[in-house]
Parts: structure tokens; C-alpha cells; sequence
């Protein structure tokens, strides 16, 4: 029974994985696709790493999988606020689509 | 200080045996040795408010907002999905500015992730000084910083308030 949950688990994250590469691919510029990667790691990655743990249950592999979800939700956010930050301190543009920039404003 | 040492000390000891986990004897040993000279080493950066961790209130409302914040993350990658797959790409992005109240610096990281997780807003920079938060929105609703805020912010800001502040 667990594997059967395990295995929708998985399913589900290669699918919401799949959207965010989607995103990387199709989104105009950094930050559109800083969007589409971080967020499908929560559900896509996470939700693979649960349904490992539902397959392993509390043997050595299982709680490493839940940890990693921990440390994933920690850091993946975090990863790209550094990575936004920085490219727009280096002068990487919007794409022409953006209606407003209050940072660069700011900068001034 | 010394309460902050012990704090961390017993964080760093759980990770330790998580990380090896079937224990045994000689792991845990070892996880002590390591985890005091991390307490000793690091003890004064990582907890700087140790009466923080005293109050029970504190974590039934930390509690309260994990299922908030899983249903907002599932809501998000449902937006993603969407907007990618979507042939037209429906975006409008742009970067807007949003007030805080929150002071902390754990409460701000924690806004500033859960902000990020949460359904087309990702947050660029922090303005700790002024309380101010700069959020790159892949839809643009409202320009406005009052507005935006009582958009973006609100979903989190109370909640977090009772849990760090």
C-alpha cells in the first residue's frame, strides 16, 4: 500500500518538474524563470523525495529524504534571492513585457 | 549566551543522529564531540534571542503555519504549471515594493522565503532599515505599495509576527 502512495508521489513531482524546466525554457528573462524553478522545486523535487521516504519508511534512506525536503525549503528560496539580487545589481534588464521596476528606481 | 550555546547544541545533536540514523553507540560519541565544539564555535551567531525559544505559544502558532504555508506552495506550483503551459504565456511581470512591520531577522528571512514559495511573487531584496521588501511579480495587479502589500505581505505577516517577533 505504501509503494502505491509512494509511486503518486513521485508521479506528481516528475510532473510538476517537468513544468518547471518547461518554465526555463519558454519564460523570457532571469527572473521569470528564477520563478518557474523555484517553485516547482517545492512540490516537483519535495514530493519525489517524499514518496522515497513512503517506499523506505524509517530505515537510514527515509529520514535522509526527509531532510533533504527540509533543507531544500530552506535553501532553494534563499538560493534565489541571491542569485535575483545579484543580477540586477549587475544590470541584467527585465524583458520588455515588465510593466514597472521599483528597485531600479530606488538604486538612483 | 549560554543559552543560546545550548540551544544550538541540541539542534546540532538532532541533525547528527538524523543524518546517521540507525543509531548506535559509538555515532552518538561522536555527534556530542562534534556538536559541542559547533555550539562552542558558532553559538553566538545563529540564536541571538534565546527567550524566544521559552514560549509554548510561540510554536502551537508556528504550527498553525506550516498548513498555510503548504497550501500556498501547492497553489503556487499549480500557477506555474499553468502559465507555463498556457500557449499565450499569460505573464505581466514587474518589480514592486511592499511595507513590512516585522523587525527580526529570522522573521524577515522567513517572509522573504515564504514570499518567495508562494504564488507568483519572488522576493529580490530586503530593506531592513525602512522595512521595506522589493517583490518581482510575474502578474502585476496593483503598483501601489499599500495595495501590493495587503496582497503579497498579509497572508504571512500576522501570523509570523506571533511566532518571532
Amino acid at each position: 500500500m505504501n509503494e502505491i502512495i509512494g509511486l503518486f508521489f513521485i508521479t506528481v513531482g516528475l510532473f510538476f518538474d517537468f513544468f518547471g524546466c518547461l518554465g526555463l525554457v519558454r519564460l523570457p528573462d532571469v527572473y521569470n524563470r528564477l520563478q518557474a524553478s523555484t517553485k516547482s522545486v517545492t512540490l516537483g523535487t519535495c514530493s519525489i523525495l517524499f514518496g522515497l521516504f513512503l517506499f523506505k519508511g524509517f530505515t537510514a534512506a527515509g529520514i535522509k529524504a526527509l531532510l533533504g525536503i527540509l533543507f531544500l525549503i530552506l535553501t532553494a528560496p534563499v538560493a534565489a534571492h541571491a542569485l535575483s539580487r545579484s543580477a540586477h545589481k549587475m544590470g541584467v534588464g527585465l524583458c520588455k513585457e515588465s510593466v514597472c521596476d521599483e528597485y531600479a528606481k530606488e538604486k538612483k | 549566551m549560554r543559552k543560546s550555546r545550548i540551544i544550538l547544541f541540541f539542534l546540532a545533536f538532532l541533525v547528527w543522529t538524523l543524518l546517521g540514523w540507525p543509531v548506535d553507540f559509538q555515532h552518538l560519541l561522536v555527534g556530542i564531540l562534534i556538536a559541542c565544539l559547533v555550539a562552542f564555535i558558532t553559538g553566538d551567531m545563529f540564536v541571538k534571542r534565546p527567550h524566544v525559544f521559552k514560549s509554548l505559544k510561540r510554536y502551537l502558532w508556528f504550527l498553525y503555519y506550516i498548513p498555510v504555508f503548504i497550501w500556498e506552495c501547492i497553489k503556487a506550483n499549480f500557477d506555474v504549471a499553468y502559465r507555463v503551459g498556457h500557449p499565450d504565456l499569460p505573464i505581466k511581470p514587474g518589480i514592486v515594493k511592499v511595507k513590512t512591520d516585522l523587525k527580526s531577522d529570522t522573521a524577515l528571512t522567513f517572509l522573504a522565503n515564504s514570499i518567495t514559495l508562494t504564488p507568483g511573487t519572488m522576493s529580490v531584496d530586503v530593506d531592513s532599515e525602512n522595512g521595506f521588501l522589493y517583490v518581482h511579480w510575474i502578474s502585476v495587479q496593483d503598483q501601489d505599495v499599500e495595495k501590493a502589500t495587503r496582497i503579497i505581505v498579509k497572508r504571512f505577516e500576522d501570523i509570523l509576527k506571533k511566532v518571532f517577533e
